[in-house]
C-alpha cells in the first residue's frame, strides 16, 4: 500500500502500431536494470557446467592463433605487415573477430531462444540482442589479457593514441554485429532459416576479412570493394593502433563506418516494425 | 473513482490454419513452383506486407476479441468468464502488452502484472538468490525494490536454506514456490491473474487465490479468469461474459454467473468440438464429442434424477497412447465437486485399455438413477496418461439439467441441500 502512494502510476495506452513504427527508445531507458541484468545472466551462465570454464574465451583465440601461424605463416608463407610474427599479426584480428562472431551468434539467437520471456510479458524486446551482443565484451577482455602477453613477449610497443582509437575499433565492431543481429534475431522469429545460415555467413565473412592475412595483399582495385566490409575496417584498426601497420583512418574506413551504421539504424527499424508480431508468430 | 482500465473496441486477430490449405493437391508442379516462388514470399513476408489480412483469404483469419468494450474503476476485482477460446486470455495478453491488438484501444494506468507469468526468465543455471534478481528485474521490478523485499521473498518461498543452490536442483514444487514468491511481491497497480493457466496443485491453486484476495483488499484492481465459478462468486464484485471474442455480458457477478451456465452453454445435450477448439498440444488425443443420454439412449439436455444418465465421451487418437485415461470432473453450477472419475480407474479396465491403438473411441459410462439433486450440472473432461501429461482438458465442456420429479423427499415444495439425493434405505422402528 505505501508502495503505492509513493509514485503516481504512469498511464500505459496501447493500440495496433501502423506505418513504421518509432524507434521509442526511450522505453530501453526505462528498463536499463533490466539489460544489465540480462548481461549478467548470459556472463553468468556461459560457462556453467564446463570444467575449463572462462578458460574458454582465451583457449578458442589462441588456438586458432596456432592454427593460423602454421597454415598462412609456416606453410603459405603469406606475407604480414612490417615484419610483425605472424601470431601477434593474427591475435590482433582473432581479438575483434572473435568479439563479432560471437555476438552475432547469441544475438541472432536471443529471441529465440527466450521465447517464453516473449510470449508471456512486456518488455522493450531490443533488450535480448542488446544485451547479447554487449555480453560478448567480458570474453573480449578475458582474451586481451594474451594479447599483452605477446606484445611483451614480441616487444611491440603501441602508440599512445591507442587509449582512444582501439575503443572506437571496438565500438564499430558492436554497432556492426548489432545491426546484422537486429535484421537476423527479427528474421528468426518467423524463419529459423538463420539458424542454417549463420554458420555459413560467419565463414564467408571471415574469409572476407583480413583475419588470417594482410589486406595489404587485396590489389588496388579491390580496395574500395573490400571496405565495404566494416570488419575489414575494425581488423585493420586494430592492427593499425596496436601494431602501427597499415593504413590509419582514411576514406575505406569512414566508408565501412557509414556501413554499419546503415545496418544499424536499418535494423533497428525493421525490428521495431516486426516486435509487434513476435509473440503471435514465435 | 480513477479508471484503471479503458478498454474501446478492442479487435484481435489470428491467422490460423494456412499451412493445412498448402499442397492439397499435392502436385510435383505445385510444390516445385512453391519452392521457386518461396524466396519472392519470403522477402514479401519480410516487409510485413503479405501478412495484411486484406490481401489474404479472410477464412484463414479469426477474431480472437471482437469489438469488446469496457471500463474498469479502480480497485475493482472484475471476474473474466468463458468457454475455452472464447478470448479470455487473449484478452490478458493484450492487456499485459505481450501481444498487439489489430484494432481498438486500451488505456491502462498503472503497472500490469500477473500471476501466470511465474517463473518467466529463471534459468536453471543460476542459484534461487540470482534468480530472485533476475526474475524480479524481468518483471519490472527495480534492483532497489528487490533489494527491500529479498528476505520476504525469501521467507514466503519456504526455500531459504537452498537458496544459493542452482534452481535446477529444485524440485518442482520449490521452484514454483520461489517462482510465484517473487511474482506476488511484484505489487503492481493492476494484477492479473489467469486461473486457467495457473500451473500447480492444488495447494498452491489456493495461495493464488489467497494473494489475489489480498491484493484485492489492498484497494488494487484485479482481473480474474477462472472457469470455477464458486471462485468468481467469492472473489470477484462483478464480471464480464466473452463468447467467441466478444463481450456478451456485464453484470454483478451472480447474474454473470447464472447467464454463463445457463445460455453460454450447449443446451442440446451435446458439445461438439470443432478443430480449431482443439489445441494443437493435444495431439495425439482429438476429442469429437461429448453426449448426455437418458435411458432411452435419446440426446437430452434435461436427465430425470430418477433414472440412470449416460455420459458418452468420443475421441480419436492419431497414434497409439499408452497409460490414456480419459475421464470427468462432476461440477455443480457454483462450481463445487460432485466427483471425478476415470474410464480405467478399474485396475482390470487399465490393464485391457491402457494402452490404446490408434482409432476413435467411445469411452462411457452410467451414473446411477437417484443420484442428482435438482439444479444444473457442469461435466468437465480430462484425458491424461497419468504422471506424464494431459493431453486435453476442459473444464466446462457441456452442462445440463436435473429434473427431481419422483425424487424422495419431493412432497415437500423445497430446496433440499447438497448436490446430490439420493434415494436411501430409510427404517423406522418403534423402540418400545
Amino acid at each position: 500500500m505505501t508502495e503505492l502512494t509513493k509514485h503516481q502510476p504512469t498511464t500505459i495506452y496501447i493500440k495496433p502500431s501502423t506505418g513504421i513504427a518509432a524507434l521509442n527508445l526511450g522505453d530501453l531507458w526505462t528498463y536499463r536494470e533490466l539489460v544489465f541484468f540480462m548481461i549478467w545472466r548470459d556472463i553468468k551462465v556461459r560457462y556453467k557446467q564446463t570444467m575449463l570454464g572462462a578458460a574458454w574465451a582465451v583457449i578458442q583465440p589462441v588456438m586458432m592463433m596456432l592454427v593460423f601461424t602454421f597454415i598462412f605463416g609456416t606453410v603459405a608463407k603469406l606475407p604480414t605487415d612490417g615484419d610483425i610474427p605472424y601470431p601477434i599479426f593474427s591475435y590482433t584480428a582473432l581479438l575483434p573477430w572473435g568479439l563479432f562472431v560471437g555476438a552475432l551468434n547469441q544475438a541472432s539467437r536471443s529471441l529465440t531462444t527466450n521465447q517464453n520471456m516473449i510470449t508471456k510479458i512486456y518488455f522493450p524486446r531490443l533488450i535480448l540482442p542488446l544485451s547479447s551482443v554487449l555480453a560478448g565484451l567480458v570474453d573480449f577482455a578475458i582474451a586481451s589479457i594474451i594479447l599483452i602477453g605477446l606484445m611483451f613477449y614480441y616487444k611491440v610497443t603501441p602508440a599512445w593514441n591507442i587509449l582512444w582509437t582501439l575503443p572506437l575499433f571496438l565500438l564499430l565492431a558492436i554497432i556492426t554485429a548489432l545491426g546484422v543481429a537486429l535484421w537476423l534475431s527479427a528474421i528468426n522469429v518467423k524463419y529459423r532459416d538463420v539458424n542454417y545460415v549463420l554458420p555459413f555467413l560467419t565463414q564467408f565473412w571471415q574469409f572476407a576479412t583480413p583475419v588470417g592475412y594482410s589486406a595489404t595483399i587485396i590489389s588496388q582495385k579491390w580496395q574500395l570493394l573490400y571496405s565495404l566490409n566494416p570488419m575489414a575496417g575494425v581488423v585493420n584498426g586494430f592492427r593499425w593502433a596496436l601494431l602501427g601497420v597499415g593504413n590509419g583512418p582514411d576514406t575505406a574506413l569512414w566508408i565501412s563506418i557509414g556501413i554499419s551504421m546503415l545496418v544499424l539504424i536499418s535494423g533497428l527499424f525493421y525490428f521495431r516494425s516486426m516486435e509487434r508480431t513476435f509473440a503471435d508468430t514465435i | 473513482m480513477a479508471t484503471a482500465i479503458s478498454v474501446k473496441n478492442l479487435g484481435k486477430q489470428y491467422r490460423i490454419g494456412a499451412s493445412q490449405t498448402k499442397f492439397q493437391y499435392g502436385m510435383l508442379r505445385d510444390v516445385l513452383m512453391d519452392t521457386v516462388t518461396a524466396p519472392v514470399r519470403w522477402a514479401k513476408s519480410l516487409t510485413g506486407r503479405s501478412r495484411r489480412p486484406q490481401l489474404d483469404s479472410a477464412q484463414n483469419y479469426i477474431w480472437a476479441l471482437n469489438d469488446v468494450s469496457f471500463d474498469l474503476e479502480e480497485g475493482r476485482v472484475l471476474g473474466i468468464v468463458g468457454r475455452n477460446g472464447a478470448g479470455k486470455s487473449t484478452l490478458l495478453k493484450v492487456l499485459s502488452r505481450v501481444t498487439e491488438p489489430t484494432k481498438g484501444t486500451v488505456t491502462v494506468r498503472g503497472r500490469v502484472g500477473s500471476l501466470l507469468e511465474v517463473g518467466t526468465g529463471f534459468h536453471p543455471e543460476l542459484t534461487g538468490r540470482e534468480n530472485i534478481y533476475l526474475n524480479g528485474a524481468v518483471l519490472g521490478m527495480k534492483r532497489t525494490e528487490i533489494d527491500s523485499k529479498f528476505d520476504e521473498i525469501v521467507d514466503f518461498s519456504e526455500v531459504s536454506q537452498f537458496i544459493d543452490t542452482p534452481v535446477k536442483r529444485y524440485s518442482s514444487g520449490m521452484y514454483l514456490r520461489l517462482a510465484f514468491a517473487v511474482a506476488a511481491h511484484l505489487e503492481p497497480e493492476i494484477l492479473v491473474v489467469d486461473e486457467v493457466l495457473a500451473v500447480g496443485d492444488a495447494e498452491f491453486q489456493r495461495k493464488c487465490l489467497g494473494k489475489m484476495g489480498d491484493v484485492a483488499q489492498q484497494g488494487r484492481t484485479v482481473l480474474f479468469v477462472s472457469h470455477n465459478m464458486s471462485a468468481i462468486l467469492r472473489l470477484t464484485q462483478e464480471a464480464i461474459v466473452l463468447k467467441k471474442g466478444q463481450l456478451i455480458k456485464r453484470a454483478p457477478s451472480p447474474e454473470a454467473v447464472d447467464f454463463y451456465l445457463s445460455s453460454g452453454q450447449a443446451e442440446t445435450g451435446e458439445r461438439i468440438w470443432q478443430n480449431e477448439e482443439v489445441p494443437v498440444n493435444a495431439a495425439p488425443f482429438k476429442p469429437v464429442a461429448i453426449r448426455i443420454k437418458d435411458k432411452t439412449g435419446k440426446i437430452v439436455d434435461t436427465v430425470r434424477s430418477t433414472e440412470p444418465t449416460t455420459v458418452e465421451w468420443e475421441y480419436q487418437l492419431d497414434a497409439p497412447v499408452t497409460g490414456l485415461r480419459v475421464g470427468m470432473y462432476l461440477n455443480t453450477m457454483r462450481g463445487e465437486y460432485v466427483f471425478t472419475a476415470f474410464d480405467t480407474d478399474d485396475a482390470q479396465q487399465y490393464e485391457q485399455f491402457g494402452a490404446r491403438q490408434a482409432g476413435r473411441y467411445i469411452s462411457c459410462c452410467e451414473i446411477p438413477a437417484d443420484f442428482f439433486n435438482e439444479g444444473r450440472y457442469y461435466l468437465g473432461v480430462n484425458a491424461s496418461s497419468f504422471g506424464v501429461r494431459r493431453y486435453f482438458m476442459d473444464e466446462n465442456a457441456i452442462s445440463f439439467n436435473v429434473d427431481i420429479a419422483g425424487a424422495p423427499g419431493t412432497q415437500w415444495p423445497e430446496m433440499r441441500q447438497g448436490p446430490i439425493r439420493p434415494r436411501l434405505n430409510w427404517k423406522i422402528e418403534k423402540l418400545d
